[in-house]
């Protein structure tokens, strides 16, 4: 069975989509054929009418768990992208210390990623793929390593930043409610083989400190729970059946 | 109730550090006294053991007449040479290995066949291509120390995280750049691990070489002052080997922290 088929979705500029689904709905694979990791089949991938083959730094991607290299250090690690597009070394150096910044790193540029918390290495990464400046930003369940509170900080903080320096966002996650307060969309997938089963709007004032408890909100991330539902227990019968 | 505190552990000082190396190496000193006392009461015989003084007395003069001198720096350089080869050339075919299928597919069967053979088995072989000289020693010691240094640089290529790899490929880096930017330095661990086997290889492979077939060096000198009987020499050069093996590995391990400061 293929993880994914017939899968289709445009995303428009500068538009934050989460891709939600059961775990093994293939939203990651999603993920990573529009970043060139994996080859698509059939059917093709365009960015701007052009097919993507192989990874590009208009696309940067964050991993769950960071992907840092363990032997730079956070400034190393942001400095990595930015000596790769052929930045000059002034330049680049500035570039770094400003998105060292913006995540609120200060003090801790020269520390390797084994001596910061998850929610420092997550930072970390989110800096080191903004500083490249790709157009499109490629997040794989970016939250799913931290614990709650971190999680809630890190959720709004990409917010923010997403607000300074506006990208195209597409967000895998199966948390439905980082979906909800997070996208301007959110694609609920199907499992096995992973299909997009619809796509819900869910524009929310996101500046407003209490729209977790909005009425409208909360009715959204109730609609959308009841199709995850489905979809997982699908998923659920579909593994229990297998040999 | 009084607050509760605590005193986080601080680092050591110098003193406090040179008093637990002196308190963790003391075992050795008691050895040394059991090994003067069983000489001088005559508990062995001085033949086939000297007393540790007469041995200490040795070494100096071993010292002084420049023997010691120039049969360790003929060793040392043989070590230095046959290992050095090694860790290039084990090192980068380790990590071709785990990078090209072509070059595993080459080179796993040689290795896998080669490694168990015990090394020594190769000292007439390389005395026939090679003569008594310095030659054949280098290549039984770079025959010898390559393979664990290969095994580790294979290893730590292959374990080098996919997503380190996409992350470096989506930053921009060519394969030539990951290979040189994640799979080598992800590969560093192992790599520094499989040299430490082979710089312990590298000195038995030299004694037991030029114990055998050779006309200076320290396994040369240890066979010759067998033969003529002169013991307390024969035990000095023995220390002698013992000490800068346990110091060369001591000095490896310095380097390697250094290098792997990243892992803490």
């Amino acid at each position: 069975m293929p993880a994914l088929d017939e899968v289709s979705l445009a995303v428009a500029n500068r538009e934050f989509v989460a891709l939600l689904g059961p775990s093994g709905c293939g939203k990651s694979t999603l993920l990573y054929l529009i970043g060139g990791f994996l080859p698509v089949e059939t059917g093709a991938i365009r960015i701007d009418d052009k097919p993507v083959e192989g990874p590009g730094p208009d696309r940067g991607i964050v991993f769950q768990h960071f992907a840092l290299f363990p032997w730079k250090t956070v400034r190393g690690n942001i400095l990595y992208g930015l000596e790769r597009q052929g930045m000059r070394k002034k330049e680049r150096e500035k570039r770094a210390l400003a998105f060292i910044e913006l995540v609120g790193l200060q003090g801790f540029e020269d520390s390797y990623p084994s001596q910061l918390s998850g929610g420092m290495r997550q930072r970390t990464a989110i800096a080191r793929t903004l500083a490249f400046d790709p157009k499109i930003l490629l997040m794989d369940e970016p939250f799913g390593a931290l614990d709650a509170q971190t999680r809630a900080l890190m959720q709004g903080e990409l917010l923010r930043i997403w607000q300074r320096t506006p990208k195209t966002v597409i967000f895998v996650t199966h948390d439905v409610q980082e979906a909800v307060y997070l996208a301007d969309r959110v694609a609920v997938m199907s499992a096995r083989p992973g299909r997009i089963k619809t796509v819900v709007d869910t524009k929310f004032d996101k500046n407003d400190p209490g729209i977790f408890k909005h009425e409208a909100f909360v009715d959204k991330v109730d609609e959308i729970w009841r199709l995850v539902r489905e979809e997982a227990i699908k998923a659920q019968g579909a593994r229990r059946s297998e040999p | 109730m009084s607050a509760l505190s605590a005193t986080p552990a601080t680092r050591r000082s110098r003193s406090e550090h040179a008093m637990l190396l002196f308190v963790r190496y003391s075992p050795l000193l008691l050895l040394a006294i059991a090994w003067e006392l069983a000489a001088l009461l005559h508990l062995v015989s001085s033949d086939a053991l000297p007393p540790l003084s007469s041995v200490i007395v040795s070494w100096f003069g071993l010292i002084k007449d420049g023997t010691l001198f120039t049969n360790g720096i003929a060793s040392l350089y043989r070590v230095a040479a046959g290992l050095g080869l090694a860790v290039v050339i084990g090192g980068v075919l380790g990590i071709a290995m785990a990078w090209w299928k072509p070059v595993n597919v080459l080179v796993a069967p040689i290795v896998e066949i080669f490694y168990p053979l015990p090394k020594s088995a190769l000292i007439p072989v390389t005395v026939i291509w090679l003569g008594f000289g310095d030659a054949s020693k280098i290549l039984l010691i770079f025959l010898g120390c390559m393979l664990p240094v290969t095994i580790g640089a294979y290893n730590g290529a292959r374990s080098a995280e996919q997503v380190l790899i996409w992350s470096a490929r989506s930053m921009g880096a060519g394969r030539l750049r990951v290979l040189w930017d994640v799979v080598v330095p992800n590969a560093m661990p192992e790599l520094l691990n499989g040299i430490r086997t082979a710089l312990a290889l590298s000195f038995i492979l030299l004694v037991s070489a030029e114990l055998i077939v050779a006309h200076k060096g320290f396994g040369y000198l240890i066979g010759i002052l067998g033969a003529n009987g002169s013991y307390d020499a024969m035990y000095a050069v023995v220390l002698t080997v013992a000490f800068l093996g346990f110091a060369a590995d001591r000095v490896y391990l310095l380097i390697t922290k250094q290098a792997l400061a990243w892992r803490d």
